[in-house]
C-alpha cells in the first residue's frame, strides 16, 4: 500500500543552516501523526518544506506517489495539502468569514467542510463572522486558523503548534474538535510541544531533536524515558 | 459668490486629480510599491486613445472602451514581467526600474509622436455647462467628477465584495501565508495592476479632452497623484478621492489669488496636511 504521505531523506536549509537532516516520515490516509520536539528540533522546519514554503535541499516528498517536494506552495496547496500555520497568521483586513472563505478560494473541492461544517465545529466563530480576523481571543483565532485550512477539504492537514501561547482550558477546547476532524477521513499531521496532548489524539509520534527524528512509535508503545531521551538527547 | 464658484471648479478639478491618483492607491495599497511611471502611463494610454480615435474615427467615450482593455494588458505584462521580478524586501529596486521605465516612456513617446501638443477632441460637449443657480457648472468637468467617484465606488466594492478583492486584501497583509491558500501573488499583483492601468485609461481620457498633452507632461500628473494618495492616507480609496479634491480646490483658490500660485497652492496643502495629520485624512486602520 503506498502511503498518503511519504518523506524519504528529506533535508532543508534556512540560509547557510542546515535545519532538517534526512527525514523520513509516512502518514497514512486516516491516520494522525504527531511531531514533538522541542524548540529548534525542525518540526516547523518540516512543515514549510512539506508546504513547500521552504524549498527541500534533497530527498523525496510524496503524496500518493507523486513528488511535490519541487512544487511552489500554491501548488502544493491545490494538490491537497492545507496548513494551519505556527502563530495563526490570520489576514488582518479580513473578517472572520472572509478568513475562512479565503481558504477555498483556490481548491474548491466538493468534501465535508464548508462555511456551515466549520461553524458547527466552532459555533462562536458564527457569532463573530462579521469582526475582523485578529480582533478575537487568542483561542478563536486558532479556531479560524483551523476552520481556514479545512474550508480546502484537504487530504491532508498539517496542524503546526495550534496550542501554543493558549490557556490549558482553551486547548482543551481545540483539541476537543480533533476527533470531529478525524471522523471527517481527514489524514493529519500534527506538530505539538505538550507531549501529553500529542499522545491523546496521535495514532503514531515522531519525536524530532536538532534536525532528525530521534524516535517514532505508537503512544502505547512508547514509554516516558525513550521520549524524554529523544526530546532532550540525554538519559533519564 | 466667486469663492462658491472657486470652490466647485476646485472640487471638479479634484476629480481628475483622484482619477490620476485612485490605480496608483490601488497598486500602492496592495503591492506597497510606488509606480514613478504611472503619470506617463496616464499619458500612454492618452496617445492610445488618440490613436483609436484617428484609426477607427471615434469618439474619446468609445475609443476609450478600446483602450481599457489593451491598457489593462499593457499593466497585467508590465507587473509580470518587469515589476514582480523586482518586488521585495527592499523598495529601492521597484523605484529605480519604474523610474526608468518612465523615461523610457517618454522617449518613446516623444519619438513616436513628437514634441508637438496634441488633445482628444470630444466636440460639442467640450463646451457645454449646466447653470446651477449664479454657478456655470461644465460638463465634462462634472462627468470627470462623476467617473471619479464611481471609479473609487466600483474600486471599493471590489476591495470588499468580491473574492477578487479577499484576494487582493490577504495578498497586502501577508504574501507568504497566502501562498497556503493556493493564490500566487505575482498573479494578484498582476490583475491589480492591469486594474489600475484601466483606470489611468479613463483619467487619460479626462486629461486629452480637458486640455493639451504632450509626451512630458506624465511626471507632474505623478506628482498630484502622490499628493492625492498621500493626503487620503495610503490605502484608502475614499481618501484618494478626498486627497485629490483637496489638492483640486488648492489649486482652484490659489489661482483665483493669483494664476502664477495654482500648482505651487495644491503642494502647500499637500505639505500642510502632512505637517497636521502626518498619515493622511484617513489612515487605514492597521498600517
Amino acid at each position: 500500500m503506498t502511503a498518503l504521505l511519504n518523506i524519504a531523506g528529506l533535508t532543508a536549509n534556512y540560509g547557510d543552516f542546515q535545519a532538517l537532516f534526512g527525514v523520513d516520515l509516512t502518514l497514512n490516509a486516516g491516520e494522525t501523526v504527531a511531531i514533538i520536539g522541542a524548540n529548534g528540533a525542525g518540526k516547523t522546519t518540516l512543515m514549510r518544506a512539506i508546504t513547500g514554503i521552504v524549498r527541500a535541499a534533497s530527498g523525496v516528498i510524496a503524496l500518493e506517489g507523486a513528488p511535490i517536494s519541487k512544487l511552489a506552495a500554491p501548488d502544493v496547496l491545490m494538490a491537497g495539502v492545507a496548513m494551519v500555520p505556527e502563530g495563526r497568521k490570520l489576514f488582518p483586513s479580513l473578517t472572520v468569514e472572509e478568513n475562512l472563505l479565503i481558504g477555498a478560494h483556490a481548491r474548491k473541492v466538493a468534501g465535508p467542510w464548508n462555511l456551515e461544517a466549520i461553524y458547527d465545529l466552532f459555533p462562536i466563530l458564527k457569532e463573530r463572522r462579521l469582526s475582523p480576523g485578529t480582533a478575537l481571543s487568542g483561542g478563536q483565532q486558532q479556531m479560524v486558523a483551523i476552520g481556514r485550512a479545512l474550508m480546502s477539504n484537504p487530504r491532508v492537514l498539517l496542524c503546526d503548534e495550534i496550542s501554543l501561547g493558549l490557556a490549558p482550558v482553551i486547548i482543551r477546547d481545540i483539541y476537543a474538535a480533533v476527533p470531529k476532524i478525524k471522523a471527517s477521513g481527514a489524514s493529519m499531521i500534527v506538530v505539538e510541544q505538550d507531549i501529553g496532548q500529542a499522545l491523546k489524539i496521535a495514532d503514531r509520534v515522531y519525536c524530532m531533536m536538532e534536525g532528525r527524528v530521534t524516535l517514532t512509535g505508537t503512544p502505547a508503545t512508547l514509554s516516558r524515558e525513550a521520549i524524554h531521551d529523544a526530546y532532550f538527547g540525554v538519559s533519564a | 459668490m466667486i469663492w462658491m464658484d472657486t470652490l466647485v471648479q476646485g472640487i471638479l478639478l479634484g476629480g481628475l486629480y483622484a482619477l490620476f491618483a485612485a490605480g496608483l492607491s490601488l497598486v500602492f495599497g496592495i503591492m506597497r510599491l510606488v509606480n514613478l511611471a504611472h503619470g506617463d502611463l496616464i499619458v500612454l494610454a492618452a496617445y492610445l486613445i488618440l490613436g483609436v480615435m484617428g484609426a477607427l474615427g471615434l469618439h474619446p467615450f468609445v475609443a476609450v472602451l478600446i483602450a481599457a482593455p489593451v491598457m489593462f494588458c499593457v499593466g497585467w505584462l508590465l507587473q509580470t514581467y518587469v515589476l514582480n521580478r523586482v518586488l521585495g524586501e527592499d523598495i529601492l529596486p521597484p523605484l529605480l526600474v519604474t523610474f526608468g521605465l518612465s523615461v523610457v516612456i517618454q522617449n518613446g513617446l516623444l519619438e513616436t509622436y513628437s514634441a508637438n501638443s496634441q488633445k482628444l477632441t470630444a466636440g460639442p460637449i467640450e463646451a457645454q455647462s449646466l447653470q446651477f443657480g449664479p454657478i456655470a457648472v461644465g460638463v465634462m468637468p462634472l462627468l470627470t467628477l462623476a467617473s471619479a467617484v464611481a471609479v473609487i465606488f466600483a474600486l471599493n466594492q471590489l476591495f470588499y465584495r468580491t473574492a477578487l478583492g479577499r484576494a487582493f486584501r490577504a495578498t497586502s497583509d501577508d504574501a507568504t501565508t497566502v501562498q497556503l491558500m493556493g493564490i500566487r501573488p505575482s498573479n494578484v499583483f498582476a490583475m491589480a495592476t492591469g486594474i489600475a492601468m484601466v483606470v489611468a485609461t479613463i483619467a487619460a481620457m479626462y486629461l486629452g479632452t480637458r486640455a493639451n498633452f504632450d509626451p512630458s507632461i506624465g511626471p507632474a500628473r505623478l506628482l498630484y497623484a502622490f499628493e492625492a494618495v498621500i493626503i487620503g492616507g495610503l490605502g484608502s480609496l475614499w481618501g484618494t478621492l478626498a486627497g485629490g479634491i483637496v489638492i483640486g480646490v488648492a489649486q482652484a483658490f490659489g489661482a483665483a489669488i493669483n494664476p502664477e500660485w495654482q500648482i505651487l497652492s495644491g503642494h502647500i496643502a499637500f505639505v500642510l496636511v502632512l505637517l497636521l495629520r502626518p498619515r493622511g485624512l484617513f489612515p487605514r486602520a492597521n498600517d
